[in-house]
């Protein structure tokens, strides 16, 4: 096999079983070999699915061997992150909570990319239940961010954003609530997609905060993001917030010209945005201009409210869906207790790291009788106006164009201690999540130092095609 | 606080005051399948053995809403005489639970699907409407089992089963007076339940189970009293059980200089008493907020039509119509409307028999008895509703005596043959045939010379006496009107 592991697409991987190149088989192989050796690196896996990426690779290759259509992601290496349900394939969300649990099903974007000839190798690191921003969050140890081993990958889906700008995959699946597949994406120089709110179900997304959890695709090209997101969308029965909105051939529609197309800059997010990471986004948006896009100015007032919105939101929910983790079935389960309410008590206090007792002591106290219409109701009127925001700006423009991140990947540890700062480091990701449209990162640029800076890309609800046409020019501009 | 059962009040003292009842009826509807997953709801499963990533709560699983519940919740609104909200929203109610896998139930809090229906109910002859403050849908936890297991000192088990079975809350106003009231108020609300079969109501399974606010108050006052919430009520005699002692407990605590404290107790059946929990486990803050995984539910007007057309008759109605339309007694007529089934027994048999006032002493008499005895349902009964009316007929037409038919009825119970065929297999059909009995009728009279002495004497009531020496003679088949006549005729 004549292929760089490192820089396969989906559309080199193609062509390579089309012309007998190369064999499922023998791709799973050496995208394992590949990845166990460069993992120690980043440590974006925790865990490997050798049998399971072998298994499917041999479907791959009996379809073909039959004549068949072996599915649009026929031999793909696809790495998923540990928040995302695996049937047989222990599935920790980064939490000691979870550290053995084996789920008895598979989520339906696994079902789905799979049965388009995936190949999962593992699972990867993340914030515990996805809160965070820097991956350090993890009951099993932080991420080093390729492109600067020192700095976090960001997060919650560190893991997933690593591996692909490793090379150890040539997608991934995230998770995103806030941020926490765009921001990574930005980190690490990749393409990250957070589709509309209902585009991809969440049966089998282990919940953070299910009116703001998405699942989407990393990937090293928007091609390939959009190849990944057309598997993986439409219609789910057994989510009830899925959408029934017809999917469209995201890839068919790349390539076009993007000229005459109307793009949004919001001056509430610009205020923000100071250093390089400002300059670069500047230059990519110069970029676009030269494309033809017409860009001009759209307000969306109600952005500074955006963070403490999300985050009454978000814990809310958190607080609620955390509560499985009890140590009755499943989960870990504290030995140091003797009684119902000491056993919850100890299991929760030894199981959750200190980012997730912060969230549902959070999200506890603005559900509780008394403060819930003081925060959580108010949250959701300022929630319904960033909406409104959003569609304001829509009847304007085609798109809005953002930074992803005030800042480029930080140092480890830097911020851990300080969690309000991680927070803030959401500010241009939030409004998006709590408007549900699709947005996505793609790579901008880098700074003097070398951390790439992402550009972000949003659009309206169920328009990803825009939204990807958009940053696939960019990209090849 | 497990203090020894105070004194309960005197009924004087009790008189004084007035209680004040409202009722939380938890019924299981009647689907084949769970609320949130496709899990079937059937008792008796082996345990953990109807269960899926949805009702085991694992991570990653999201509720998709039966529809099936939901039209059989709204029938159950609609038949309370609820307005039917366009658009509800599911909630979730958290509070830790070994047996609630989710750590939250799925239920309906600030935006049920029903609210303000009433109920009507008669108390010794008094009409009363009790008001339905709403009804919501929810999903059922599991079950802990504290004991029966070899460390069941040590631990408890759970059964998911159960997790996720689709329930409707029926809560009340504050109406009932009394606790004859809310029994007459519960044996309604099962009543419509079992009519509309919209839960099977069957008590022991907990498909139906009740919880009770009670307060009292001085008669004539205003304001309320502290109230207290007693849980735990299971079944009819316990609701009415609990509810009279708790009436007594509070009365005596306010005789008594002392307040009533507002909390949850729990009906102990074999204490009979009501016991205060711990405050602890009644504080709960379910800190109630709309469920993020299911969109609003949504029931549009042509929905809510079709659901309205598809009602049964409703006991009330059936019960007004017996009376008028076949002229039963009250009493009657309410019995026969018990259930669905006795009321589609009856007028199917009535029909038949074409005399429904004896078709209804026989459904009440004999064949209500037999079932009690035997422990079975109308439904299971082992004389059709066919047979019976048939049964009716005969004697109508004369061709049985009421005797012969209860000779008759055990027969056709056992066997389940229409009565003609064992009339017919033993001969048992009533003698009318004149000149086949004027030979009996001449042979009682000339052994029996004494009583035709007296008869003609004046004393006239020795005929039965003769007419009694003639069914012996025929084994009960004749038919005692023939005879009577027969007999006044020769001693005229
Ligand atoms: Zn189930």
């Amino acid at each position: 096999m004549d292929l760089d592991i490192a820089s396969l697409t989906i559309g080199k991987i193609r062509h390579a079983l089309d012309t007998r190149a190369a064999s499922a088989t023998e791709l799973a192989g050496e995208a394992l070999r590949f990845a166990q050796a460069e993992n120690p690196k980043t440590g974006a896996y925790l865990h490997f699915s050798p049998e399971r990426a072998l298994a499917a690779a041999r479907r791959v290759d009996e379809k073909i061997a039959r004549g068949e259509d072996p599915g649009e992601l026929a031999g793909v290496p696809v790495a998923v992150k540990d928040v995302i349900v695996t049937k047989g394939l222990r599935t920790t969300c980064g939490s000691k909570m979870l550290a053995d649990y084996v789920p008895p099903y598979d989520a339906t974007a696994i079902e789905r990319i799979e049965r388009a000839g995936a190949l999962i190798l593992g699972k990867t690191n993340c914030d515990e239940f996805a809160m965070g921003s820097s991956t350090e969050n993890s009951a099993f140890g932080p991420v080093r961010n390729p492109r600067a081993p020192d700095r976090v990958p960001g997060g919650s889906s560190g893991g997933s954003a690593a591996a692909v700008a490793q090379g150890t995959a040539v997608v991934a699946l995230g998770s995103d609530t806030g941020g926490s597949i765009r921001q990574p994406a930005s980190f690490c120089g990749v393409v990250g997609v957070t589709p509309t709110y209902g585009r991809v179900s969440r049966y089998g997304l282990t919940a953070f905060a299910s009116s703001l959890d998405h699942i989407g695709p990393f990937a090293r090209s928007v091609r390939d993001a959009a190849a990944l997101l057309g598997t993986m969308a439409g219609r789910d029965p057994r989510d009830a917030t899925s959408a029934a909105a017809p999917v469209p051939d995201y890839t068919s529609q790349l390539n076009r010209k993007v000229e005459g197309l109307k793009l949004g800059l919001p001056p509430e997010y610009l205020k923000e945005l100071k250093g390089e990471s400002g300059d670069v986004f500047f230059q990519g948006v110069e970029v676009l201009k030269k494309l033809g896009c017409e860009v001009r100015e759209v307000a969306m007032p109600h952005t500074d409210y955006a963070i403490a919105t999300y985050y009454i939101i978000a814990t809310a929910e958190a607080s609620s869906n955390l509560a499985r983790y009890d140590g009755v079935r499943y989960t870990f389960r504290s030995q140091h207790s003797s009684t119902l309410a000491e056993m919850y008590r100890a299991t929760r206090g030894e199981g959750f790291g200190a980012e997730c007792k912060r969230r549902i002591m959070l999200g506890t106290y603005v559900l509780s009788a008394g403060y819930y219409d003081a925060y959580y109701l108010k949250a959701q009127k300022v929630r319904a106006l960033v909406a409104r925001d959003f569609a304001q700006a829509f009847n304007q423009v085609d798109a809005i164009v953002a930074p992803v991140s005030p800042f480029p990947a930080f140092r480890l540890g830097e911020k851990i201690d300080d969690p309000l700062a991680m927070y803030l480091s959401d500010i241009f990701t939030i409004t998006g999540s709590l408007a549900g449209v699709p947005c996505m990162s793609v790579p901008c640029g880098t700074t003097a130092e070398g951390l790439p800076v992402g550009l972000q890309i949003l659009t309206r609800h169920f328009d990803e095609t825009t939204m990807f046409r958009i940053a696939d020019a960019f990209e090849n501009a | 606080m497990s203090t020894s059962a105070p004194a309960l009040a005197t009924p004087e003292m009790i008189a004084r005051y007035e209680p004040v009842i409202g009722l939380e009826v938890h019924a299981q509807l009647a689907t084949a399948t769970k609320i949130f997953c496709g899990c079937p709801t059937s008792f008796g499963a082996p345990p953990n053995s109807n269960v899926c990533p949805v009702c085991l709560g694992l991570p990653g699983a999201l509720p998709v809403l039966n529809r099936v519940a939901v039209d059989l919740a709204v029938k159950a609104g609609l038949a309370l005489n609820c307005t039917i909200r366009v658009r509800s929203r599911f909630a979730r109610k958290n509070y830790f639970y070994p047996d609630l896998p989710k750590g939250y139930q799925i239920s309906q809090y600030d935006e049920p699907f029903a609210e303000h229906g009433w109920v009507d109910i008669v108390v010794a002859g008094e009409p009363r409407r009790i008001g339905v403050t709403r009804v919501h849908m929810e999903d059922d936890a599991g079950k802990s089992i504290h004991e029966g297991f070899r460390d069941s000192d040590l631990y408890s088990y759970v059964d998911l089963n159960r997790s996720g079975t689709p329930l409707i809350e029926i809560v009340s106003e504050p109406d009932m007076r009394s606790s004859q009231e809310a029994y007459a108020y519960m044996t309604e609300v099962k009543q419509v339940l079992e009519f509309l079969e919209v839960s099977s109501c069957d008590m022991e399974k907990g498909h139906l189970r009740c919880d009770a606010n009670v307060s009292v108050r001085l008669k004539g006052a205003e304001k309320l009293g502290t109230k207290a919430e007693v849980k735990n009520l299971n079944s009819f005699r316990f609701m009415k059980e609990a509810l009279d002692y708790e009436i007594a407990r509070q009365v005596a605590l306010i005789e008594s200089g002392g307040r009533v404290e507002q909390e949850t107790r729990l009906y102990d059946p074999d204490l009979g008493e009501t016991v205060g929990m711990r405050s602890k486990e009644s504080a709960h803050d379910y800190r109630y907020f709309p469920e993020p995984d299911l969109m609003p539910l949504a029931i549009d007007e042509d929905r809510l039509g079709e659901l309205r057309a598809s009602l049964p008759e409703l006991p009330s109605r059936l019960r007004a119509r017996f009376v008028a339309e076949y002229g039963l007694r009250e009493y009657d007529a309410e019995v026969l409307t018990q259930s669905r089934a006795t009321s589609a027994y009856f007028e199917t048999a009535a029909r038949i028999s074409g005399d429904p006032k004896t078709t209804a002493n026989w459904v009440m008499g004999d064949l209500m008895g037999a079932l009690k005895a035997d422990g079975k349902e109308i439904g299971q009964s082992p004389v059709g509703a066919g047979h019976l009316g048939e049964l009716v007929k005969l004697i109508g037409a004369g061709a049985l005596s009421g005797k012969l038919a209860k000779q008759i009825f055990p027969k056709m119970y056992a066997t389940g043959d229409a009565p003609a065929a064992i009339v017919e297999r033993e001969g048992l059909a009533q003698i009318s045939d004149t000149g086949a009995l004027e030979k009996v009728i001449d042979d009682v009279l000339a052994a029996n010379p004494k009583q035709v002495e007296q008869y003609r004497g004046g004393k006239t009531t020795v005929i039965n006496f003769l007419v009694g020496q003639v069914m012996k003679q025929t084994r009960g088949q004749a038919n005692v009107g023939v005879v009577t006549e027969l007999l006044k005729t020769k001693l005229g």
